[in-house]
C-alpha cells in the first residue's frame, strides 16, 4: 500500500493530534457526567462550556448562542423542523437545488406531506453553469407564507461560496428566518456571524479535524426555537441528551486549531488548490473546472475529464495511494450523476467523469506534484479504452 | 467502496483486450455516454467460423471495464453458436462476482455480444429492436427487463434495477416494471395508484381531454426523441399542471422547453388562454 495521500477533506478530515490530546482525558479518567451535582461530574460541565467558548469565538458568536448536536445533518434538521414549528401558519419553504441531503431530502419530505397532511410549498432555487444562485430567483419567490430560507454558505462538491449576507438582507427585509448550512465554510474563511444577518447555521466537526459524531446549530439570541430531540434540560432544554463530552471537547480543541491556521488557508492551501488545478487543466485536454474560479472556498477544486468515468479514474487513483471523489454515478450506486452538477447545466459526458480533490492544512506540495504526475497519464490510458476516446480527439482538431 | 473481487480489481487494472480491430467481422456498440456506460464490442472469425481475434471499448466504471474483458476472455476460440449462449452469469461467474448493484454491467456485456452476432447474421436484436421502451432514462426495453427477470427469478424493482439500470433514474416507469414483474412471475400486479379525477364542469372535460390529446400526439413524442417525457398532474380551468420526467426533469433548459414547447402547443390546439406550470418538483 503506497503512502496515502489525502485529498478528500470534503468528505471528513484527519483529527488533529491536539485534539486527540484534549480528549484522551474524557475517555479514560474523566468520565464524569456533566449534569451531576458531585464534583466529580460537575467538573466536567467546566470543559463542556470552554469548547463553547472555543467555538463561540471561531463564529464571532456568544457562546449561549451554540446549540452541541451529533451532525451537520442534525443540526440541519433541527434547523428547519424548529422554524417550522415556530411559524406554524406559513407553508412556504426556500432552499436550492445544490444543497446537501441532509437539507434537500428532509425539504423535498416535507413538500410531500403525508399522514393527512398537506405538503409544503416548496421552492429550489436554480443556479447558473458557475454554480451561481440567482438572487432575482430568490426576491421573487418570498412572500408572507415563507417560513424558512435554507441556503448553504459553500457547497460541498464544487466548493462555490453563496452571498449569504445578501441574502440574509433579503430574508430581513421580508422578515422571514434564514438558515445556512456553514458545514463546507467553518474552518476555511473567517466568519463573523455578530455581523451577519443570518438567523441559524449548521456545522460539523469532522470536516475540519475535530472527530466524527459531533456537529453543532447556532441560534442567534432572540431566535424563536423548538427542540428536535426532547428530553432532559440539556443544552437549555434545546436539545436532550447528555452531552458526548469527549467529542464536543474535540470540537472546541478543533476550533482552536482551525482559527490559528486560517490564515494559511487563505494563503499555502489556496496556493496549493490552484497549482493543482492550472497543472491539471494545463496537461489533460478535454478537462473543464466545474464551478465559479473565483467565488470558491479555498481548498475545493472540481474538475470533470470529458469521455472517461470517474470510477474509473478514482480507483486508479487509488493505486497511487490518492484519495479524492467523483460526482459520477457509479460510485454513489444512483445510477444519476451528481445533482449539483446536473443543476448547473454539466453536460453527461462531463458530470461522470468529474473528480473532487480538496484539500487541507495537512497537505503538501509535494503531495499536488505527485496528483499532477500521476493523473495525465490516467486520464490518457481510460480515453484509450473508451469508444469515446478517437471521437474526444477528433473534437479537439 | 464497492467490494470489487480481486478478480474485477485485476481486468480492470490490467485488461488483455482493450483497444480496435481494424475490419472486424462483428462490431457492435451498446449503451451510450449519456447514461454512465457504453461497450463496443469487435471479432474477427477465421475459416472454420470460430472468434479468431476478438476486442472491446468500454466507457464506464470499474466493473464495466472489467465485465468487458471477461466477455473477451469467455468468447475467443468459440464458435458464433457457442458464444451466443453465453449469458451474463458466465461473466459474473468468470470474474469470482460482481456486487448486486453492478449486475448491469455483465449484462452490458451480454447485450453487446447478442447485437454483434444478431447483426453479423442480419437478424433483427430482438432486446433492442423488438422490445418497447419501459425505461426511457436508460433506454431499456420491456424485452431486456422480461429476460433477466426470467433468466435471474428476479422478484423486486430493486432488483431489475440491478440488473438493467430501468427504474434507477427518474423512477417514472416504476410502476411498469411491478406491472412486467406481476406478468413474468405470474402473480397479481401492484395496485397502480389511481389517479386523482378531474372535476368540472362539463366544458372543462372538454378541456381536459383536448389537453390529454395534444399532450400524447404532439408533445410527448416531441420530448421523447430527447430522452425525455412530460406527465400531465392536473387541469384546473385554464391552468394545466404537468410534471417532466426523463432527461426533462432535471434539464437545465426545461423551463424553455416548458413555455415554448408545451404551453405553445396548448394554446395553439386547445385554448390560447392556457398556462402551463411545471409541478414535478413538488411531486419529486
Amino acid at each position: 500500500m503506497p503512502k496515502v495521500i489525502y485529498l478528500d477533506n470534503n468528505a471528513t478530515t484527519a483529527v488533529a493530534p491536539e485534539v486527540r490530546e484534549a480528549m484522551m482525558p474524557f475517555l479514560t479518567d474523566l468520565y464524569g457526567n456533566p449534569s451531576s451535582i458531585h464534583t466529580f461530574g460537575g467538573q466536567v460541565a467546566a470543559h463542556v462550556e470552554d469548547a463553547r467558548e472555543a467555538l463561540a469565538d471561531l463564529l464571532g458568536a456568544h457562546p449561549s448562542e451554540i446549540i452541541f448536536a451529533s451532525c451537520g445533518t442534525e443540526s440541519d434538521n433541527t434547523a428547519i423542523l424548529s422554524a417550522l414549528a415556530s411559524y406554524p401558519e406559513r407553508r412556504h419553504l426556500i432552499t436550492t437545488r445544490v444543497e446537501h441531503p441532509a437539507v434537500l431530502n428532509l425539504c423535498q419530505s416535507l413538500a410531500q406531506g403525508g399522514a393527512g397532511k398537506t405538503g409544503y410549498r416548496l421552492t429550489l432555487l436554480p443556479v447558473d453553469a458557475q454554480g451561481m444562485l440567482d438572487l432575482g430567483a430568490l426576491e421573487s419567490a418570498l412572500d408572507d407564507d415563507t417560513a424558512l430560507v435554507s441556503v448553504m454558505w459553500a457547497n460541498n462538491e464544487t466548493g462555490v461560496l453563496f452571498p449569504v449576507e445578501e441574502i440574509g438582507e433579503l430574508c430581513r427585509r421580508r422578515g422571514v428566518l434564514f438558515h445556512t448550512d456553514a458545514v463546507q465554510v467553518v474552518g476555511k474563511i473567517p466568519i463573523n456571524l455578530a455581523e451577519m444577518p443570518i438567523d441559524m447555521l449548521s456545522l460539523s466537526g469532522h470536516k475540519w479535524h475535530a472527530p466524527k459524531g459531533v456537529g453543532a446549530l447556532w441560534v442567534r439570541r432572540g431566535t424563536r426555537f423548538s427542540p428536535l430531540l426532547r428530553g432532559g434540560h440539556q443544552e437549555h432544554n434545546r436539545r436532550g441528551g447528555t452531552e458526548s463530552v469527549p467529542l464536543v471537547v474535540g470540537l472546541g480543541k478543533a476550533a482552536s486549531f482551525v482559527k490559528r491556521h486560517l490564515a494559511e488557508e487563505q494563503t499555502r492551501v489556496r496556493a496549493l488548490r490552484d497549482r493543482l488545478e492550472k497543472g491539471l487543466l494545463a496537461t489533460c485536454p478535454d478537462a473543464r473546472l466545474n464551478g465559479h474560479p473565483a467565488r470558491r472556498v479555498p481548498n475545493t477544486s472540481n474538475i470533470s475529464f470529458e469521455y472517461v468515468e470517474g470510477e474509473s479514474i478514482l480507483l486508479m487513483l487509488d493505486q497511487h495511494g490518492i484519495c479524492a471523489s467523483s460526482g459520477s454515478a457509479c460510485t454513489t450506486g444512483s445510477l444519476e450523476p451528481s445533482h449539483v452538477l446536473r443543476a448547473m447545466g454539466v453536460p453527461y459526458t462531463a458530470a461522470h467523469g468529474s473528480i473532487r480533490f480538496s484539500l487541507s492544512v495537512y497537505t503538501t506540495e509535494e503531495e499536488v506534484d505527485t496528483v499532477l504526475e500521476v493523473l495525465p497519464p490516467i486520464i490518457r490510458r481510460l480515453r484509450e479504452i473508451s469508444p469515446f476516446g478517437r471521437q474526444a480527439a477528433a473534437a479537439r482538431t | 467502496m464497492w467490494d470489487y473481487t480481486a478478480k474485477v480489481k485485476d481486468h480492470f487494472l490490467n485488461p488483455r483486450n482493450a483497444g480496435e480491430i481494424a475490419r472486424p467481422d462483428l462490431d457492435a456498440t451498446v449503451g451510450n455516454i449519456t447514461c454512465g456506460d457504453a461497450l463496443r464490442i469487435m471479432a474477427k472469425l477465421d475459416a472454420a467460423g470460430r472468434i479468431a481475434e476478438a476486442k472491446f471499448q468500454t466507457f464506464g466504471c470499474a466493473s464495466a471495464i472489467a465485465s468487458s474483458d471477461a466477455l473477451i476472455e469467455i468468447i475467443k476460440g468459440k464458435t458464433l453458436q457457442e458464444a451466443s449462449r453465453v449469458t451474463n452469469d458466465d461473466i459474473a461467474a468468470y470474474l469470482g462476482g460482481l456486487p448486486e448493484e453492478k449486475m448491469h454491467c455483465s449484462v452490458m456485456g451480454m447485450e453487446a455480444l447478442q447485437k454483434a452476432i444478431a447483426q453479423y447474421r442480419h437478424e433483427p436484436f430482438e432486446l433492442e429492436e423488438e422490445g418497447k421502451i419501459v425505461c426511457r432514462c436508460f433506454g431499456v426495453t420491456d424485452k431486456l427487463i422480461e429476460k433477466v427477470i426470467r433468466d435471474h427469478h428476479l422478484r423486486t424493482v430493486d432488483e431489475v434495477t440491478h440488473y438493467t439500470k430501468a427504474g434507477g433514474g427518474c423512477h417514472g416507469c416504476v410502476p411498469e416494471i411491478e406491472a412486467i414483474l406481476a406478468k413474468v412471475n405470474g402473480t397479481a400486479p401492484a395496485a397502480a395508484a389511481a389517479p386523482a379525477a378531474p372535476s368540472g364542469k362539463l366544458t372543462n372535460l372538454r378541456r381536459i381531454a383536448l389537453v390529454q390529446q395534444v399532450l400524447e400526439a404532439e408533445v410527448r413524442p416531441m420530448l421523447q426523441q430527447d430522452g425525455g417525457d412530460v406527465e400531465l398532474v392536473d387541469v384546473d380551468g385554464r391552468r394545466v399542471q404537468v410534471a417532466f420526467r426523463g432527461h426533462c426533469a432535471w434539464c437545465p433548459v426545461s423551463d424553455v422547453t416548458l413555455k415554448g414547447a408545451v404551453e405553445a402547443k396548448l394554446r395553439e390546439l386547445v385554448d390560447p388562454q392556457i398556462v402551463v406550470e411545471d409541478v414535478g418538483e413538488k411531486l419529486a
